[in-house]
C-alpha cells in the first residue's frame, strides 16, 4: 500500500460522493415541485449518501472479487478498510438523520395539532430537522451550534468591544463566558495539569513498587483494587472539600484528573518495569551491573511500550475526570458545566455541542499520545 | 499533638511489620496480609490525625464517624444500592452485553463491516461517552431506565471490540482442521471460535463491569429521583454530609469489586484451560 | 598445572521444592585448563546448565568449592572474568547492534573512545562489520546470536561461557556458526565452556567433553578429544570423529542405565 493508492481511493470516493449528491439533488427537485428549500437540500444529502454507500458497497464487492479472481499479490487491505470505514460513517450519519425524524416527530405533530394544520411528510421532515429544542438534533444543527458558540460568538464579542485597546479586545474575546472555546480551554487545562501530575506520581510509585518488596506487597493490591471500583464517585466530594479549604477553580478539577490517570499509569509501569525476563536480568548480573544501571539501561527502556499504553488510557480518564469535576462546580465553566447548563434549560443543542467538542478533545489528546508513541518507538527501534 | 505522634508510631509499626513480612519466605498470603496491614495502618492514622490536628470532621470525617453513618443510615444505603446497582447497573449490563455480543456475531460474518466498525469502535471507546448521560436522562426520564441506558452505551463498544477480536482468535491451523471436517459455520462457531473467544469476551465483560457502575453513578449526577448512590454522593457533598458520602463510596467500592470479582470468578471457571488462568 | 582456570571440588547444589529436595548437582569434580574448549553434554535435568550458572555466580552452590581464575565465582563476576552467552540472543530491540555490544562496556565504565574501538574489533571477529547501525530485528537469527557472542567477547574476558547458544537455530546455520566459533577460539585463545545436547556439535568443537547424567546431576565421564586443533567441517566423516561420538553416546547411555 503506498500513498498514491490511498490518494486514488480518496479521489474515487470523493468523486463518487459528489456525483451521488448531484444525482440525488436532481432527483429530489424533480420529485417535489414545490416546498421548503432546506428540506430539499437535506433530503438530497441523505439520498446522495445512500446512493453513495450503495454504489460504494457494490464497487468494493466487485473490486474484491476482481482481485481474488486473478492470482495477485495480497488484496489492498488499507484501501478496503478505508472504504469500509467511510461506509460505516455514512450509514451512521444516515441513521442519525432518520432517528432525528423518529424522535422529534411527536413535538412536530403537537405543534401541528395546536396550530390546526396538517403536516405532509416533507414538512414533517423539515420540522424535525430544524427544531429549536429537539430531542435529537441533526449533525448539521450541532455543527451550526458549535460554530455559533465559537466563531460567531467571538465575532460578536469583537464587535461589541469596538473602541477598546487591541490586546484588551483579544483577551475579552478569549475570556468570553459564552464562548465554547473558553470552556474547552478550561477543561483542557485542568486535564493536562492533572494528567502530568498523575502520570509523574504514578511513575514514581511504580519505580518504588518494583524496587521495594514491602511496598509491592502492601500497596500493589490496593492499586489493583482501585481499578475495579468507581473512584470517579469521589469527584463531587473532592471538589467540595477542596473548596472548603479555599481551593477552587483549576486545582480541584486537576486533582480529580490526576488521581484518575494515576492508577492506570502505576499498573502499566509496574508491568513494564517488570517486563525484562530472567535471562536479561541474569545477563546484567554477569556484567556485575548495579541496580541503577539495570534500571536505566534495561527496565526503563523496556517499559516504554507499556507506559504509552497506559498514558492513552490515562489521558482519556483525565478528561472524563475534569468533565465530571465541572459538573459539581459549574460556576467556573468548562465543558461539563455547559452540559449541566444545557441539562437545566433543556437546551439539547448546547449539550450536544459540548459533547462533540469534548469528544474532539479526547480524540486529539489520545491521538497526540499515539503520535508521541509512534515517534518514540520508531526512534528507539521498537518498530520499523 | 500526642495523637499525631501516635499516628506516626502506628505508621512506623505498620511499615516495620510489612518490611519484616517482606523478608519472610514468599508465600501465598504474604501480599494479602501485607496489604491488609497497610490498609489498617492508613485507617488508624486517618482517625488519629483528624482527631489530633483539628481538621474539621465536616471536611474530613474520621473513619469512626463513617462507620457510625453506615450504621445509622443502613436503610438509606440499601435503598440507594437497590436503585442504582440492582436496577440501573444490572439491567443495563445485561442489555448492553447482549446487544454488543449479538452485534459482534452479526458483523463477524462480514470482513467489510468488521473493517469499518472496529476502528470506529476503538475510537469511540476512547471518547468521554459519559457525557451522553444528560441526553439519555432527557430521553428516558429521571428513574433508573436512563441509568441503564447510560450503562448500555458505555459498555457496548468495549464488549463489541473484544468479542470481534476474540472471534478471530482461534488459530489458523484449528480453523483449517474444522474445514477438513466440513464443519458448518455454526458448528465451527460453537465448537471452536466461541470457546477460543471466551478469554477476550471475559476481558470485555470485566472492563464493562467497572464502567457500568461508573456510568450509573455519574448519570445520577445529572438528574435522578431522590434515591440512588450518585444522587446521595452529589447532594451529600453539597450539604456537607460527608460521613454519609464516604459510607456511600464504601458501598460503591465494595459493590464494584464484588461485581468485578464475580465476573472474574465465572471467567476462572469457564476458561480454566487458558494459560492466564492456569496455576 | 599452574594454568588451571576452573576448578570444582565436591560441588553440590540442592534446590528445595514442595516435592522435596532436588539434587541439581552432586559431587561434581572438574578442572578446566587455560585455552580448553569444554563441552557439557547430557539429557535435560542433568545439571549442565546449572553448573555453568554456578561458575557465573548466577546460582550459589550448597556444598563443595569452585574456583574461577583462582577466585570465588562472585569475585570473578565482579572482575568481569567471563562473558556469558545465553540460549536466546537477548539483544535489546531498542539498541542497534553496536549499541548492544557497547552495553556491557557502558556498565563497566569503559571510556567512549575505547568502546568504539572494542566494538569494531569484536564485530570484525564475528564477521558482522557493516551491521553496526542495524537493529537486532533486522538481522537473521544466526546473525543475532553472533552479535550476542560479540557482546560477550567485547570486554576481553578470557573465559567464555555458552549455554546452548545455537539450540534455537537450524542445522545449516548451526554448522556455519560452529565453524566460525572454532575459528574465533583459535584466534583469541579463550577458555570456553559450552553446554549442548547435540553429540556431533560437542565432538566437533571440544577438546574435552564432559558427559553428565540426571537425578542427581553428576559427571559420569570426561572424554579428552583426540582430534587435531585444525578441524574442517568434513572431519565429521572421519573414523576418529565417529569413534569419539560413539564413546559419548555410550557414556550417555551408561549414565541413563545408572539412573534406571
Amino acid at each position: 500500500m503506498d500513498v498514491s493508492q490511498l490518494l486514488f481511493g480518496v479521489i474515487v470516493s470523493t468523486v463518487l460522493l459528489i456525483s451521488s449528491l448531484i444525482i440525488a439533488a436532481f432527483a429530489v427537485l424533480w420529485l417535489s415541485g414545490t416546498g421548503y428549500l432546506g428540506v430539499k437540500v437535506l433530503a438530497a444529502a441523505v439520498l446522495g449518501v445512500l446512493i453513495f454507500s450503495g454504489v460504494n458497497a457494490f464497487l468494493v464487492k466487485s473490486w474484491t472479487w476482481w482481485k481474488e479472481s486473478k492470482i495477485r499479490p495480497l488484496p489492498d487491505k488499507k484501501l478496503f478498510s478505508f472504504v469500509a470505514i467511510l461506509y460505516v460513517v455514512t450509514v451512521i450519519f444516515a441513521l442519525w438523520y432518520a432517528f432525528a425524524i423518529v424522535l422529534n416527530k411527536n413535538w412536530a405533530y403537537d405543534k401541528a395539532t395546536r396550530g390546526g394544520y396538517e403536516l405532509s411528510f416533507s414538512e414533517l421532515v423539515a420540522d424535525t430537522w430544524s427544531q429549536k429544542k429537539p430531542r435529537l438534533p441533526t449533525p448539521d444543527q450541532v455543527a451550526g451550534e458549535i460554530w455559533k458558540s465559537t466563531g460567531t460568538a467571538a465575532a460578536k464579542k469583537w464587535e461589541r468591544t469596538e473602541g477598546d485597546p487591541f490586546l484588551e479586545r483579544i483577551s475579552e474575546v478569549l475570556g468570553d463566558k459564552r464562548n465554547l472555546i473558553r470552556h474547552a480551554w478550561l477543561t483542557l487545562s485542568a486535564t493536562m495539569l492533572g494528567f502530568v501530575f498523575g502520570t509523574g506520581l504514578g511513575i514514581l510509585l511504580a519505580v518504588g513498587i518494583v524496587h521495594n518488596r514491602a511496598m509491592d506487597n502492601s500497596v500493589m493490591p490496593w492499586v489493583i483494587t482501585s481499578q475495579t471500583i468507581p473512584i470517579l464517585a469521589l469527584a463531587p466530594m473532592i471538589i467540595v472539600v477542596l473548596n472548603a479549604v479555599g481551593l477552587s477553580g483549576l486545582i480541584p478539577k486537576a486533582v480529580i484528573s490526576a488521581y484518575l490517570s494515576f492508577f492506570p499509569v502505576v499498573v502499566g509501569m509496574v508491568k513494564g518495569l517488570r517486563s525484562p525476563d530472567s535471562m536479561q536480568l541474569d545477563q546484567m548480573r554477569t556484567w556485575f551491573a548495579s541496580k541503577a544501571q539495570i534500571f536505566w539501561k534495561l527496565r526503563l527502556p523496556a517499559s516504554v511500550p507499556y507506559l504509552f499504553t497506559s498514558l492513552k488510557i490515562g489521558v482519556a480518564a483525565s478528561l472524563v475526570g475534569a468533565i465530571v469535576g465541572e459538573l459539581t462546580i459549574s460556576q467556573d465553566g468548562g465543558l461539563g458545566a455547559r452540559m449541566l447548563q444545557g441539562n437545566y434549560y433543556g437546551a439539547t443543542l448546547i449539550i450536544w455541542a459540548a459533547l462533540i467538542v469534548a469528544a474532539a478533545l479526547a480524540a486529539v489528546l489520545v491521538s497526540s499520545v499515539g503520535l508521541a508513541e509512534r515517534v518514540t518507538k520508531k526512534r528507539m527501534g521498537f518498530v520499523q | 499533638m500526642t495523637l499525631i505522634l501516635a499516628a506516626l508510631v502506628v505508621w512506623a509499626i505498620g511499615w516495620g511489620l510489612n518490611i519484616w513480612i517482606s523478608h519472610q519466605k514468599p508465600g501465598r498470603w504474604q501480599s494479602i496480609v501485607s496489604a491488609i496491614i497497610f490498609g489498617i495502618t492508613l485507617v488508624i492514622m486517618w482517625e488519629l490525625i483528624v482527631r489530633g490536628s483539628g481538621i474539621s470532621p465536616v471536611i474530613l470525617p474520621p473513619p469512626s464517624m463513617i462507620i457510625n453513618a453506615f450504621a445509622t443510615s443502613t436503610d438509606i444505603l440499601a435503598a440507594d444500592f437497590i436503585q442504582t446497582f440492582m436496577k440501573g447497573v444490572l439491567t443495563g449490563y445485561a442489555m448492553g452485553c447482549a446487544a454488543a455480543f449479538l452485534t459482534a456475531l452479526a458483523i463477524d460474518r462480514s470482513d467489510f463491516l468488521k473493517r469499518g466498525l472496529l476502528p470506529i469502535g476503538n475510537f469511540v471507546a476512547a471518547l468521554p461517552i459519559i457525557g451522553m448521560a444528560p441526553i439519555l436522562v432527557m430521553w428516558f426520564g429521571f428513574d433508573w431506565h436512563s441509568k441503564a441506558a447510560v450503562v448500555v452505551i458505555m459498555i457496548f463498544f468495549p464488549i463489541l471490540i473484544n468479542t470481534v477480536q476474540g472471534l478471530d482468535a482461534a488459530d489458523k491451523m484449528q480453523k483449517d482442521l474444522m474445514r477438513t471436517y466440513a464443519a458448518s459455520y455454526w458448528q465451527s462457531l460453537f465448537k471452536l471460535r466461541l470457546p477460543a473467544a471466551a478469554p477476550f469476551i471475559f476481558n470485555g465483560l470485566k472492563i464493562a463491569s467497572t464502567l457500568a457502575l461508573i456510568g450509573a453513578i455519574v448519570a445520577e449526577f445529572f438528574g435522578s429521583p431522590i434515591v440512588g448512590m450518585g444522587f446521595r454522593i452529589s447532594t451529600g457533598a453539597g450539604r456537607l454530609e460527608l460521613d454519609l458520602v464516604w459510607a456511600e463510596i464504601v458501598v460503591a467500592a465494595v459493590a464494584g469489586s464484588a461485581f468485578y470479582g464475580i465476573v472474574a470468578l465465572i471467567e476462572r471457571k469457564a476458561t480454566f484451560w487458558h494459560p492466564s488462568q492456569r496455576k | 598445572m599452574d594454568d588451571i582456570v576452573i576448578k570444582a571440588e565436591n560441588l553440590c547444589l540442592t534446590f528445595e521444592t514442595n516435592d522435596g529436595p532436588v539434587h541439581a548437582l552432586k559431587d561434581v569434580d572438574l578442572t578446566i585448563d587455560k585455552g580448553e574448549f569444554v563441552s557439557f553434554i547430557g539429557p535435560s535435568g542433568c545439571g549442565k546448565t546449572t553448573f555453568l550458572r554456578v561458575l557465573a555466580d548466577l546460582e550459589t552452590p550448597t556444598g563443595g568449592t569452585v574456583c574461577v581464575n583462582g577466585m570465588t565465582p562472585r569475585e570473578a563476576r565482579r572482575k568481569r572474568a567471563y562473558g556469558f552467552v545465553f540460549q536466546a540472543a537477548g539483544l535489546y530491540p531498542w539498541r542497534t547492534i553496536s549499541g548492544n555490544i557497547k552495553l556491557p562496556l557502558e556498565i563497566m565504565g569503559i571510556p567512549r573512545a575505547e568502546q568504539k574501538q572494542l566494538v569494531e574489533e569484536v564485530l570484525d571477529l564475528v564477521h558482522l562489520s557493516g551491521f553496526e547501525n542495524k537493529f537486532p530485528w533486522q538481522l537473521s537469527g544466526g546473525m543475532q546470536q553472533r552479535a550476542s557472542i560479540a557482546r560477550a567477547l567485547a570486554f576481553h574476558a578470557d573465559i567464555l561461557l555458552m549455554d546452548e547458544p545455537f539450540g534455537a537455530l537450524d542445522e545449516i546455520v548451526r554448522d556455519h556458526l560452529n565453524e566460525q566459533l572454532l575459528e574465533l577460539w583459535a584466534k583469541t585463545n579463550k577458555t570456553i565452556g559450552f553446554v549442548t545436547h547435540s553429540i556431533p556439535e560437542a565432538v566437533y568443537l571440544s577438546t574435552k567433553i564432559v558427559v553428565m547424567s540426571p537425578r542427581p546431576g553428576r559427571v559420569t565421564e570426561v572424554i579428552e578429544s583426540t582430534l587435531p586443533k585444525e578441524r574442517p567441517l568434513d572431519i565429521r566423516e572421519s573414523p576418529e570423529f565417529l569413534d569419539l561420538a560413539h564413546r559419548v553416546r555410550e557414556g550417555l547411555r551408561a549414565g541413563h542405565e545408572d539412573d534406571a
